[in-house]
C-alpha cells in the first residue's frame, strides 16, 4: 500500500468505506444495530466538522450541540407537521400549547424545500453571526469555548420555557413519517441509514477538498500562528469563519438526519453535556486527520453502548477509564495509531515526511 | 483535479441512487401496515423481563430505588415458583438520565433480549421517548411513577397515579381545610407545568384563588426571589411542583423567611420518604404530601414488603409511592399473564381489565379502557422522624380518569 500515490490511496480509502457502509454493514448487521450505526454516523457527520474547526482551525467549538438542536428541530418540526397532517396542529401542542392556531415561526416549516433547506442554512446563519462578532473582535481560546457553551446552555432554558410551541423538556418525539414514508418500516429505516452513509462521504469528499485546497493550507497556518497570517495580508477572522460556518452546516445536516434515524430529538441533545461529547468524540479519534474524527464519534457511541448493555451499573466509570487512557497514551487519537505501529516496526522514528499531509499533523499534535 | 471530483461525485450519485432503489418497496405513511410486532421469546424455561431505569446521570439516586423494587418483586415471584411456571430472568438496562439512551435500550430490550414485559421510566420525558418504540413493536411497558395523566398508549399500564388520584384529592384537601388562595411553585420541565394548568383550572371553578406561578430551571439551588414572592402573596398555602435537590434549597429559604406549616403549608407531589431523608427533617417537618403509599401505610401486605425490603437492602432504605407501585406492577403483570394464559402481549392486554392484587397500598385493580389501575389517594403530613403519616384518604380506591372526564372544570385542557 506505500507504494501507491495519495491519489490511488484516497480513491481506494473512499472504496473501501463505500464497501463497508453499503454492503458490509446492512448485510452483517440487525436491523436493530443498523439503526445504531445510523445513529453513531449522524455524531460522525458532527464529529467531521468539529474536525475542519478544531483540528485544522485551532476554534474549540464546545458548542456543536446548538447547531446540531437547530438542525434536528428544523426537521422534526416539518415531519409533526406532516404527521398532524394539513391544517392539524401536532399532537403535543393540542396537549400543552393551549393555542388556538399554529404558532406564525412553525407555519413556514409546513413546506419540505423550506425545512430541508432551514436544516442547513439556519444553524449556518446563526454561526454567521455570532462567528463575524466574535471572530472580528479576535475572541479565542478558552473565551470563544465559553461563549459557545454559554450558547448551548441558553438555547436548552428556551426550548424548556416554550412547553406549548417546542415541546420542553420532551423534545419533539413520536415521529411517524418521513417524507410520505412510514418510519415503522424497517425498509424505509434502511433507507434512513443509506441517506446518512451516503451524506457522510459526500461530507467527507468536500472536507477533503477543503482542507487540501489553499483555503486549507490558510486555515492551519492561522491555527498556527495568527499573527503571522494577518501580516501576510489576509484576514484571519473571515478564514476561521468558514470553518466554523461549514462545520455549523454540517452539525445541522446530522442532526435533521437524526431524526428519521432515531425518532426524537430533545433538549437533552443539544445542551453543555452532548456538545462535550461531540468534541470528545473527536478527540479520542485524533482531530486533525480526515478520518480520525469520524472513527472516534463513532468508536466513543458504539462504546457507550457496547459498555453500558454489558455493564449496566458501572459503564462509565469504563468509559472514563477510557477516555484517560486515549488522551495519556494516545494524544493524537486513535487515527495516530496506524502510523505509530508502522514507525515502529520499520524502526523509522523520524518519518515526519510522509506521502499525504494528515499523518503530518497527527504527528505535530501528537507532539 | 477536476476529472477525478467528477468521477467521485458520479460514485455518490450511484450510491444514493442504489439505496434509493432499495427503499422504493417501503410503505408509506397511512398505508395501515400490520407489520412490527416481536414476539417475545418464551420457549425456554425462563422467561426475560426488561429493567429499564436510570443507573447513572441525575436521575440515577431515585431511578435506583425503584430497579430496587423491581428485583424484590422479581425474586419473590421466582421463588414462589415464577410465572406460568417459568422463572423470570431480569436484564438490566441503564436510561443514563437521557431520552433519546431510553429509547435506544426499550429497543435493545424488545428486539434484542426478545423480553416479555418492560419495567421502568421516571420521568415524563423518557415515558414519551420510549413510548413510539413499544407502539411500533407491540410490546409492553408497566410505568410506575405518578405523572401528567393526558396519556394512554395500548401498550403502557401506568401504574403510578394519574392527576385524578394524587392532585385533585391535594386540591380537595386544601379546600376542605378552608384554605382560599394558594401560590404554584415547580420545577420547569413538563409536569409541572401541565400540573399547574390543571390546577388553574380546578382553582378557577372552585372558588381557589391563584396568587402566583413560579418555575425554577431544573436543580437550581437559587429560591430567595421566588421565596420573597411566595411570602409577599399572602397565599394559605403553596402547592410544591418542584423536583429533586431544588427542594433543599426551596424549603431551607422558607424556613428562613419564617414561612411555617402552620401558617402556609406546602402540599408536594414529589417528595416521598428518600427525598424527605435528603432534604432534612428539620425543614419538612409538618409540612404535607399528597401519594398513594407511605411506608406507614397499614396492612398485612405492606408490612410484608417493607420488611422483605429492608431485609434485602438495608434497615435504613425507607420504601415510597413510586418503589411500591413499581414492585406492585410485576405483580400484576404476573396476574395478567396468569389470566391470560399466556405470554401474548395482546392476549395479556385483553385480560387487564378487572386484574387485582392486594398491594402494600390496598387493594388495587387494573381499569382495562385506560390501562390505569384504581388507587387510593393519601394525604400524609411530614413527621420529625423523616416518615410520613396519613392525615386523610379517599376511603376507596379511585377510578383512574387520565384524561379527567368526569370533572366538568377540565373540559378545557385537552
Amino acid at each position: 500500500m506505500t507504494n501507491l500515490s495519495p491519489r490511488t490511496r484516497v480513491w481506494l480509502g473512499f472504496g473501501l468505506g463505500a464497501v463497508v457502509l453499503f454492503a458490509a454493514a446492512p448485510a452483517l448487521l440487525t436491523d436493530f444495530r443498523l439503526s445504531l450505526l445510523a445513529k453513531y454516523l449522524c455524531f460522525a457527520i458532527v464529529a467531521v466538522g468539529i474536525g475542519l474547526a478544531w483540528g485544522r482551525g485551532g476554534l474549540l467549538t464546545l458548542g456543536q450541540g446548538v447547531f446540531f438542536g437547530l438542525g434536528g428541530y428544523a426537521m422534526a418540526m416539518h415531519l409533526k407537521l406532516a404527521d398532524a397532517g394539513e391544517g392539524n396542529m401536532p399532537d403535543f401542542m393540542e396537549l400543552y400549547g393551549q393555542l388556538d392556531e399554529l404558532p406564525a415561526w412553525w407555519a413556514p416549516f409546513a413546506n419540505p424545500v423550506f425545512a430541508l433547506a432551514a436544516t442547513v442554512l439556519l444553524p449556518m446563519l446563526v454561526a454567521f453571526g455570532l462567528g463575524s462578532l466574535v471572530f472580528r473582535r479576535r475572541v479565542r481560546g478558552a473565551y470563544f469555548a465559553i461563549l459557545s457553551q454559554a450558547l448551548a446552555a441558553a438555547m436548552v432554558i428556551l426550548l424548556i420555557g416554550q412547553q406549548g410551541t417546542t415541546g420542553g423538556t420532551n423534545g419533539l418525539t413520536d415521529i411517524e413519517g418521513f417524507f410520505g414514508y412510514d418510519l415503522d418500516d424497517p425498509v424505509n429505516q434502511r433507507m434512513v441509514y443509506f441517506i446518512i452513509a451516503g451524506v457522510l462521504l459526500a461530507l467527507l469528499a468536500l472536507t477533503r477538498q477543503l482542507m487540501h485546497s489553499r483555503y486549507g493550507e490558510l486555515l492551519v497556518a492561522v491555527r498556527d500562528s495568527e499573527n503571522r497570517v494577518r501580516f501576510l495580508g489576509y484576514n484571519p477572522a473571515n478564514v476561521k469563519l468558514v470553518a466554523y460556518v461549514v462545520a455549523a452546516g454540517m452539525a445541522g445536516l446530522a442532526g435533521a438526519l437524526f431524526v428519521p434515524a432515531v425518532g426524537i430529538i430533545s433538549p437533552a441533545l443539544i445542551g453543555i453535556v452532548p456538545s462535550i461529547e461531540f468534541v470528545i468524540g473527536v478527540a479520542v479519534g485524533g482531530r486533525a486527520a480526515l478520518l480520525g474524527p469520524v472513527l472516534g464519534a463513532v468508536a466513543v457511541a458504539w462504546a457507550k453502548t457496547a459498555l453500558s448493555e454489558r455493564f449496566p451499573g458501572t459503564w462509565t466509570y469504563l468509559q472514563g477509564a477510557m477516555f484517560v487512557l486515549v488522551v495519556a497514551f494516545l494524544p493524537g487519537g486513535l487515527a495516530s495509531l496506524w502510523g505509530m505501529v508502522r514507525r515502529r516496526r520499520e524502526r523509522q522514528p523520524d518519518a515526519t515526511v510522509p506521502a499525504d499531509g494528515d499523518r503530518v499533523l497527527v504527528q505535530e499534535v501528537a507532539a | 483535479m477536476l476529472r477525478f471530483h467528477r468521477r467521485r461525485l458520479a460514485a455518490f450519485s450511484v450510491a444514493l441512487a442504489a439505496a434509493l432503489a432499495v427503499s422504493a418497496c417501503g410503505s408509506k405513511t397511512g398505508e395501515g401496515d400490520d407489520t412490527g410486532g416481536v414476539t417475545a421469546d418464551t420457549s425456554g424455561d425462563t422467561v426475560k423481563v426488561g429493567l429499564l431505569n436510570s443507573l447513572s446521570g441525575t436521575m440515577a439516586i431515585s431511578e435506583v430505588t425503584v430497579r430496587d423494587a423491581i428485583m424484590l418483586a422479581v425474586e419473590e415471584i421466582n421463588a414462589a415458583g415464577g410465572v406460568l411456571g417459568k422463572k423470570l430472568a431480569p436484564v438490566g438496562e441503564d436510561g443514563g438520565s437521557d431520552w433519546p439512551t431510553f429509547a435506544e435500550k426499550a429497543e435493545k430490550l424488545i428486539k434484542v433480549d426478545r423480553v416479555a414485559a418492560v419495567f421502568g421510566c421516571w420521568t415524563s420525558a423518557s415515558r414519551k421517548a420510549v413510548k413510539p418504540v413499544f407502539e411500533e413493536n407491540k410490546a409492553l411497558l408497566f410505568y410506575p411513577v405518578q405523572y401528567e395523566g393526558l396519556e394512554q398508549s395500548p401498550y403502557i399500564f401506568y401504574t403510578g397515579a394519574t392527576t385524578n388520584q394524587q392532585i385533585v384529592p391535594g386540591l380537595d384537601y386544601l379546600k376542605a381545610q378552608g384554605k382560599k388562595s394558594v401560590y404554584l411553585v415547580g420545577s420547569d420541565y413538563v409536569f409541572p407545568r401541565t400540573a399547574n394548568k390543571i390546577i388553574k383550572a380546578y382553582a378557577e371553578a372552585n372558588g381557589l384563588k391563584v396568587l402566583g406561578e413560579d418555575y425554577a430551571p431544573l436543580g437550581s439551588t437559587e429560591f430567595g426571589t421566588i421565596v420573597n414572592k411566595v411570602k409577599a402573596s399572602k397565599a394559605e398555602a403553596v402547592f410544591n411542583t418542584l423536583n429533586g435537590d431544588s427542594n433543599v434549597a426551596f424549603f431551607k429559604e422558607y424556613k428562613s423567611a419564617g414561612l411555617t406549616a402552620a401558617a402556609m403549608p406546602v402540599v408536594s407531589v414529589s417528595i416521598a420518604e428518600e427525598e424527605v431523608k435528603s432534604i432534612g427533617t428539620q425543614y419538612l417537618s409538618g409540612q404535607l404530601t399528597a401519594w398513594n403509599y407511605y411506608q406507614t401505610t397499614t396492612g398485612a401486605a405492606n408490612d410484608k414488603f417493607v420488611k422483605a425490603y429492608k431485609a434485602k437492602f438495608g434497615a435504613d432504605k425507607p420504601t415510597s409511592d413510586p418503589m411500591e407501585a413499581a414492585y406492585v406492577s410485576v405483580y400484576l403483570w404476573k396476574a395478567m399473564v396468569e389470566k391470560a394464559g399466556s405470554f401474548d402481549v395482546e392476549k395479556v392486554k385483553g385480560a387487564a381489565d378487572g386484574v387485582t392484587f392486594e398491594a402494600p397500598e390496598g387493594l388495587v385493580t387494573i381499569d382495562g379502557a385506560t390501562q390505569h389501575i384504581h388507587k387510593t389517594a393519601r394525604i400524609g403530613k411530614i413527621g420529625d422522624d423523616g416518615l410520613i403519616t396519613e392525615v386523610w384518604n379517599s376511603g376507596s380506591p379511585v377510578k383512574p380518569d387520565p384524561y379527567l372526564k368526569g370533572y366538568p372544570w377540565a373540559s378545557g385542557l385537552s
